[in-house]
C-alpha cells in the first residue's frame, strides 16, 4: 500500500489501538517552556507521577523573558514566579534546561533546531501551536495543551484520533525577495485559517525543495495559522546537511543507520491525499496582512478590500470589524499604510537567514523619523552569529535596538508590547485583536518587507529598492 | 475531571466566527502557574472597558445571559494558540457546552480534558440555535450526552455526533492518564522495540 510520510510516521509510532479507545501514539521529543508546563508539573505531582523519559526534553523559557537589562531583576512579579517554577520543576525532574542565562538560551522553536534535537520521523510534541516549525525536518510536530503535556511526560503517549493529509503542492519560482514567510501568507489567503483543520499539510514542489532548511522552518511554522496541527516537508539532502555534526544529531554508526530510516520518510508517488491545493510560486507576491485574522492577507500591490468585496457575509463582516479594529479605510493602498513599530524576531522570522536579509534591506539607511524599529534574535546563538557578521552593526547603525532574544513582540507578554492605536510592521505569526499589546495593530510581513517599511515609515514595495 | 451530566441551562449567543484564543483570554493573564481561577478574565479585552467596568456592548454583559451554561458561537472557534488557559476560563467562567459548525483542533482537543463538551452543528443547525436565542434571549436548552441529543423549545435541536472514546471520559469524568496507564505494559514493549529499531534516539 502507498504511503504518505504522515502515514508513514503515524504507523510506526502506533502503541496500541485499543477497542473503544484513541489509537495511543508513542512521542520521541517533548518540548517545553514557562507558560504552558507548570500546571503540568503540579499535575504529576498530586498524582505522584514521574517524568518517564527525561532525555526525551528539552526546555527554554522564552515567552516572559525580558529582552533588554538581561541582568536586572524581573520587574514583573508574576512572570518572575513562573519562570522561578520552571527552574524548580525542571531540576526536580532532572530534565535539560536552557534558562535565562544559559549560552544556549532562545526561542523554544529556534533552539531545538539549532542543537539537532529534532530528527526526520520522529513524533514532538510542545504545549504551544507552533512546534509544527519542526515539521521541516520531516517529523510530526504538532501543539498540545497543558493536560496533553503531563499526559507525555507521564507515558511518553498521547491518545490521538488519525488526521487528513492535505498537499500543498507550489511549483514554479519564487521572485527575489519572496519569501517562506510570503508562501505561508499566501496559503493562508487562500485556504482561510479554518482551511487545514483536521489535516496534517505536507508542502511540495520545486518552490519547497528550493527553500533552506530556515524557510522550511518559517513555512510549516505557520502551518497552525492555516488550521493545521503540522505541517511536513519531506526530508533530503539538505536536511541532512544541517543535522550533520550538531549536538544531538546521531553520529558515526548511528548517523548511517538513522540515514537509511531517514531516506524512507518521504511519501510513496501514488499516494494519495484527502485535499490538495496547488499554488504557483511566481504568483505570490511579497504579502501584507490588513486585518485582525492571518487570512486577511494581500499582495503588496493591492489595496485594501471594503466588506462588500465578499460574497460571504461571515468575511464581509469579519471585513468591517477588522477595518475598524485596524483604523484602516477600504481601498487604501497597502504602500500608503505607514508604521509606528517594526518588529522583527520571534519563532517564525528570527533565524540568522532573517537577519541577513533584514540587514541586507537596512543597510545604509535610517529608520524613518517617528518610528521605531526592534531586532530581536531567535536565541543567543542567532545573537553572537549576528553581531560575528557584523548585522549587528548595520542595525544600530540605521537607528534600529538590538535586543536580547526571546518571544518578545510576538505575544507581547514580556513588557514589550504596542500602545493602543500603534501599528506594527512584524515578522511574527498572528495579527489577533491586542496580540502585540491592547488595542495595537499588527500587519505580518517578512524581514525583508519590516526593514524596508522601517526606513520608509510605511510599507514598500521591496522588490521596486 | 467532573463527569458531564445531562442539563438544561441557558444558552448564551456570539455570533463572530473565527474567535481566537488570544481574546478567549489574552496574554497577560498566562503568567499564573494554577489552573484555576481564569474564568474572571474570559473574553477581557472584550467584556471590560479601560476602567475595569463591564462593558454592556458585549454580548455575554446581557442580564438575559448570565449563568449561561451553553455558548452558541460562529465558525472555527478557538484558532490560534494551544493554550489550554482558553478552556480552564471558559469552564471557570461556567460553561460546559458549546455549540458552533467547527473548532480549531487543538482547542476542540483541550476541551474534553476539562469537561467540556464542543457540539458541531452544520451551518443550519446553528443559524436556526441563533435565531432562536436572538428572538428569546434567555431561552433555555437541553444537552442530553449519554443519547447525543440537543432540544430546544422552539424545535431547533438535533442529534450530534462525539467519538466514543471522548463521550464516555466527558460522562464519567475519567483521566486519559490513568486510561493510558492500562497500557503500560504495551509503553514497555514498544519502547523496548524503538530502542532497538531507532537507536540513535537512546545514544
Amino acid at each position: 500500500m502507498k504511503r504518505t510520510m504522515y502515514e508513514k510516521i503515524w504507523d510506526s509510532h502506533l502503541v496500541v489501538k485499543a477497542p473503544g479507545q484513541a489509537p495511543l501514539l508513542y512521542v520521541d521529543r517533548h518540548l517545553m517552556h514557562e507558560v504552558t508546563s507548570p500546571q503540568a508539573f503540579e499535575g504529576l505531582r498530586l498524582a505522584n507521577r514521574k517524568v518517564r523519559n527525561p532525555h526525551s526534553i528539552l526546555a527554554t523559557i522564552d515567552h516572559c523573558v525580558p529582552t533588554k537589562n538581561r541582568d536586572l531583576p524581573i520587574a514583573d512579579p508574576i512572570a518572575k514566579k513562573q519562570i522561578e517554577t520552571m527552574a524548580d520543576n525542571c531540576q526536580e525532574n532532572g530534565l535539560n534546561l536552557y534558562d535565562m542565562k544559559n549560552p544556549n538560551n532562545g526561542v523554544i522553536h529556534i533552539v531545538v533546531p539549532e542543537h539537532g534535537f529534532v530528527h526526520p520521523g520522529m513524533v514532538v510534541v510542545c504545549g504551544d501551536s507552533h512546534t509544527a516549525t519542526h515539521g521541516a525536518f520531516g517529523a510530526l510536530a504538532f501543539g498540545i495543551g497543558t493536560s496533553e503535556v503531563e499526559h507525555v511526560m507521564a507515558s511518553q503517549t498521547l491518545p490521538q484520533q488519525k488526521s487528513k493529509t492535505m498537499l500543498v503542492q507550489i511549483d514554479g519560482e519564487l521572485s527575489k525577495y519572496a519569501s517562506a514567510k510570503d508562501i505561508a501568507l499566501a496559503i493562508t489567503g487562500k485556504i482561510g485559517t479554518a482551511g487545514g483543520t483536521g489535516h496534517v499539510i505536507e508542502y511540495a514542489g520545486d518552490a519547497i525543495t528550493a527553500l533552506s532548511m530556515e524557510g522550511r522552518m518559517t513555512l510549516c511554522n505557520m502551518a497552525i495559522e492555516a488550521g493545521a496541527r503540522a505541517g511536513l516537508v519531506a526530508p533530503d539532502q539538505k536536511t541532512f546537511d544541517y543535522l550533520k555534526g550538531r549536538e544531538f544529531a546521531p553520529s558515526g554508526e548511528n548517523w548511517d543507520k538513522a540515514l537509511a530510516y531517514w531516506k524512507s520518510l518521504p511519501t510513496d508517488d501514488g499516494a494519495e491525499y484527502d485535499t490538495i491545493v496547488t499554488l504557483n510560486a511566481a504568483d505570490i507576491e511579497p504579502q501584507v496582512t490588513w486585518g485582525t485574522s492571518p487570512e486577511q492577507v494581500t499582495g503588496v500591490t493591492s489595496s485594501i478590500p471594503s466588506p462588500d468585496d465578499f460574497n460571504d457575509t461571515i468575511k464581509s463582516e469579519a471585513c468591517a470589524n477588522a477595518l475598524k479594529y485596524m483604523g484602516l479605510k477600504a481601498h487604501t493602498k497597502i504602500t500608503d499604510i505607514p508604521v509606528d513599530l517594526i518588529f522583527i524576531g520571534s519563532c517564525t522570522n528570527g533565524r540568522i537567514e532573517d537577519f541577513r536579509i533584514a540587514a541586507e534591506v537596512a543597510k545604509g539607511t535610517k529608520v524613518a523619523d517617528n518610528v521605531i524599529a526592534i531586532a530581536v534574535p531567535g536565541s543567543y546563538h542567532v545573537k553572537k552569529q549576528a553581531e560575528d557578521e557584523g548585522l549587528d552593526k548595520i542595525f544600530i547603525d540605521a537607528g534600529w535596538e538590538w535586543r536580547e532574544p526571546g518571544c518578545s513582540m510576538c505575544l507581547a507578554m514580556n513588557g514589550d508590547e504596542l500602545t493602543v492605536g500603534q501599528r506594527s510592521a512584524s515578522t511574527s505569526n498572528r495579527n489577533f485583536e491586542g496580540r502585540q499589546g491592547k488595542g495595537g495593530r499588527t500587519h505580518l510581513v517578512s524581514p525583508a518587507m519590516a526593514a524596508a517599511a522601517a526606513s520608509a515609515g510605511h510599507f514598500v514595495d521591496i522588490r521596486t529598492l | 475531571m467532573e463527569p458531564y451530566n445531562k442539563h438544561e441551562s441557558v444558552a448564551a449567543l456570539m455570533t463572530r466566527s473565527n474567535v481566537d484564543t488570544d481574546q478567549i483570554i489574552p496574554k497577560q493573564f498566562l503568567k499564573k502557574v494554577e489552573r484555576s481561577g481564569f474564568g474572571i478574565h474570559l473574553f477581557h479585552d472584550w467584556r471590560f472597558n479601560e476602567d475595569g467596568s463591564e462593558n454592556t456592548d458585549f454580548e455575554l454583559n446581557k442580564p438575559a445571559f448570565k449563568n449561561a451554561k451553553i455558548l452558541v458561537v460562529g465558525d472555527n472557534f478557538g484558532c490560534g494558540s494551544s493554550r489550554e488557559h482558553a478552556p480552564w476560563a471558559i469552564a471557570d467562567y461556567g460553561f460546559n457546552t458549546i455549540i458552533s459548525t467547527s473548532y480549531a483542533d487543538i482547542f476542540y482537543n483541550n476541551c474534553f480534558k476539562n469537561s467540556i463538551l464542543p457540539i458541531i452543528s452544520t451551518k443550519e443547525q446553528l443559524a436556526s440555535l441563533m435565531n432562536e436565542i436572538s428572538t428569546n434571549e434567555g431561552v433555555q436548552f437541553i444537552v442530553d450526552l449519554e443519547n447525543q441529543e440537543l432540544s430546544s423549545p422552539a424545535g431547533n435541536g438535533f442529534k450530534f455526533e462525539v467519538d466514543s472514546f471522548r463521550k464516555e471520559n466527558l460522562l464519567k469524568g475519567l483521566d486519559d492518564i490513568g486510561l493510558t496507564f492500562q497500557h503500560l505494559d504495551k509503553i514497555d514493549q514498544y519502547e523496548e522495540k524503538h530502542k532497538q529499531t531507532y537507536p540513535w534516539l537512546w545514544a
